[in-house]
């Protein structure tokens, strides 16, 4: 047993599984509380997770390695996920990634610099981040930044590199990729300022701003709720 | 006639901290859930039904009927436990609305999963989220948080004697998870993969136990339903597509972003809304729900884009995740990219997917990288029906909509493509440069 995941660990992920009404259904989020710790997915947080939940290595295994998010390698301090479906790819997408590939000198989940030191990055290209009118997008450590040229996120990168952290378009302000993981496990530690963070594009309200703007409404509801329908006679 | 955009999910949307549960509250907010509680479950079922909701994942089902089908009583399948378990694994290509409704009114959803979690008898709900959707996360979170310290989650609510517990959890990237089968597995903590069915999840789902899945949006529509009754509802859209929908446009159009319409609102109308095309470049292709949804050319402006409009016309409503591309991109190639898609997140399960995608993938990307024949046309059209009704689930089906579509308005394309062959590879799109 590795001593990696220490006293506090074990007890989060107690939290974690008490809230399921099985245990096992809290695999995928210690996994998430794994790369928390380590910044990846190892044997040690393969075990870990096994030892929690009852479970064998094998079976773990066969779940970490489903998932796309769960990484087998060790990440930068950073992970920058460049949105190359088809609509982000047409607008911009593709070149957005083959630039930063360049920069960085590294591939798809690759990592440029010393894994988990300030300014490290792994680099990624993603399916479908579903924020397609805000396209081209990408993602750092699940922030969105929207609406992205190649210059834009090159800049962002040469931020991140410096050990800056640029705010996201949409999200709570950057930490890292550690960080991220641990509110992906469900544990929150600063819940009231992160929720704080932007998320509304203009983008996002186009809707709801012309509909105020030319004074148009859904029809008005009834003044109070109408009562319930009357139900069939049980036969 | 209602108005041409009807804000009724995006009505907060525009007030400051609109996700925030004292601005939800002074916006009419959980006034639903105290008059819910004031009716017999089955009124509540009877009342969606009634409504003509569907759900607004991409199927359309009837959201009432599927409520009905959990069996109850206090014997037999009906003593079960029942769950709720909310769809928030938004990845269909082109689809963006639930984020943006998680974002920014996370507790409409949170209130209409109390309604309906009381409806159906369930005492714990399950929301779902992808896990790149982590400030939506954060969101609907401290939603839950929020409403537990004001007592509408947990032991007995409001006074009223029913329990409920919301948990939220995070998907890890896959696509699949979208499949309600598929999801059920990922959230027992298992790979995400679909399940044989029948038995369907209103019988056999969460821990094998009676269990309503059901998308955010439809989900985020019960609370406005219950304040303004169905016949409220049935003022938008049409008779068997009613009520309101966000329409998410994206892609080569001035404005961009989330239009929430009545069903049945055109191309042709949303254009206008959003602008017109980029740069008044005309336009070439289109989807009307996400890369699933069989591709749509400017033949189809004026079809009605509800449940029955889209499938008359020969492909389905989906997610209403309006993907518009222009003229300067290559067919070819914005299916290759598609087709890698499906082939990265089909889950290997079942073997008319696995192979399908696997081939339709090189063969596209021969064909856009110069070494295409014209017989690999209809190769592709013979893979595509091999998979079509044969894949354990809709991703398969869905990965043969984009290359069986654009084959049919774009053939041309293709063969002229081959036909240029031994050629530069294709460019993706002049609109780049």
């Amino acid at each position: 047993m590795t001593d990696v995941f220490d006293d506090l660990t074990r007890q989060r992920s107690k939290e974690i599984i008490a809230q399921y009404p099985q245990s096992r259904s809290a695999l995928l989020p210690l996994l998430h509380l794994v790369q928390s710790v380590e910044g990846f997915v190892s044997q040690g947080g393969i075990r870990f997770c096994a030892d929690e939940l009852e479970l064998t290595t094998a079976e773990v295994s066969a779940v970490a390695t489903f998932y796309t998010m769960y990484k087998r390698t060790p990440c930068g301090e950073h992970i920058v996920s460049v949105c190359t479906n088809t609509l982000c790819a047409v607008l911009g997408g593709d070149d957005i990634y083959q630039r930063l590939s360049d920069k960085l000198g590294v591939g798809h989940e690759e990592t440029a610099g010393e894994p988990g030191t300030t300014g490290s990055i792994t680099l990624e290209h993603a399916e479908c981040l579903a924020a397609c009118d805000l396209a081209p997008v990408l993602q750092v450590n699940y922030e969105f930044y929207d609406n992205q040229s190649v210059e834009s996120a090159e800049t962002l990168v040469d931020a991140l590199q410096r050990g800056e952290k640029p705010h996201p378009t949409r999200g709570a302000p950057l930490t890292d990729f550690k960080t991220v993981e641990l509110e992906l496990a469900g544990i929150f530690p600063d819940l009231e300022h992160s929720v704080e963070g932007q998320s509304t594009a203009p983008e996002t309200m186009r809707g709801a701003a012309l509909a105020s703007d030319r004074g148009w409404l859904a029809p008005a509801m009834p003044d109070s709720a109408p009562a319930f329908p009357e139900l069939p006679e049980k036969k | 006639m209602p108005d041409q955009l009807t804000p009724v999910l995006t009505r907060r949307w525009q007030s400051p901290r609109s996700w925030s549960i004292g601005t939800y509250e002074e916006l009419e907010g959980y006034q639903a859930l105290r008059h819910a509680l004031t009716a017999q479950p089955d009124q509540l079922i009877q009342l969606v039904k009634d409504s003509g909701l569907r759900g607004r994942g991409g199927a359309g089902f009837p959201t009432g009927m599927k409520w009905g089908f959990i069996p109850q009583g206090a014997t037999g399948p009906g003593a079960k436990p029942k769950y709720l378990v909310i769809n928030a694994d938004e990845g269909e290509p082109g689809t963006c609305k639930d984020i943006p409704t998680m974002m920014a009114d996370p507790h409409s959803l949170i209130e209409g999963c109390i309604i309906t979690s009381f409806a159906i008898r369930a005492n714990f709900c399950a929301i779902y989220i992808r896990g790149e959707a982590l400030h939506p996360i954060r969101r609907v979170r401290n939603a839950v948080n929020e409403a537990y310290a004001m007592g509408y989650l947990g032991k007995d609510i409001l006074g009223s004697g029913f329990d409920l517990d919301i948990v939220v959890h995070a998907g890890a990237g896959a696509y699949i998870c979208g499949e309600e089968t598929a999801l059920l597995d990922s959230l027992e903590g298992r790979r995400g993969q679909p399940r044989l069915k029948p038995p369907f999840p209103a019988t056999s789902g969460l821990y094998a136990s009676p269990t309503v899945v059901n998308n955010v949006e439809t989900i985020a529509s019960v609370p406005a339903i219950v304040l303004g009754g169905s016949d409220w509802f049935r003022e938008m859209g049409s008779e068997k597509s009613p009520g309101p929908k966000i329409y998410s446009v994206s892609g080569h159009v001035e404005k961009p972003g989330q239009y929430e319409a009545p069903l049945g609102i055109t191309l042709r109308q949303l254009l206008e809304l959003a602008g017109g095309m980029k740069g008044g470049v005309p336009l070439k292709f289109w989807t009307p729900g996400g890369s699933s949804t069989p591709l749509f050319t400017a033949e189809h402006l004026d079809v009605p884009l509800d449940f029955e409009g889209a499938a008359a016309a020969g492909s389905m409503l989906g997610t209403t995740a309006v993907q518009v591309f222009n003229e300067t991109v290559s067919v070819p190639w914005a299916v290759m990219k598609w087709t890698e898609f499906y082939k990265h997140e089909s889950c290997g399960k079942c073997t008319p997917c696995r192979e399908g995608t696997y081939w339709l993938a090189q063969i596209l990307e021969r064909m856009v990288h110069g070494e295409g024949t014209p017989e690999d046309v209809e190769t592709m059209l013979d893979i595509c029906d091999n998979i079509l009704g044969r894949a354990f689930c809709a991703l398969g089906d869905g990965a043969t909509s984009p290359i069986t579509s654009a084959i049919k308005y774009f053939r041309q394309e293709f063969l002229d493509l081959c036909a240029a062959q031994p050629a530069a590879p294709v460019e993706p799109a002049g609109a780049m440069a």
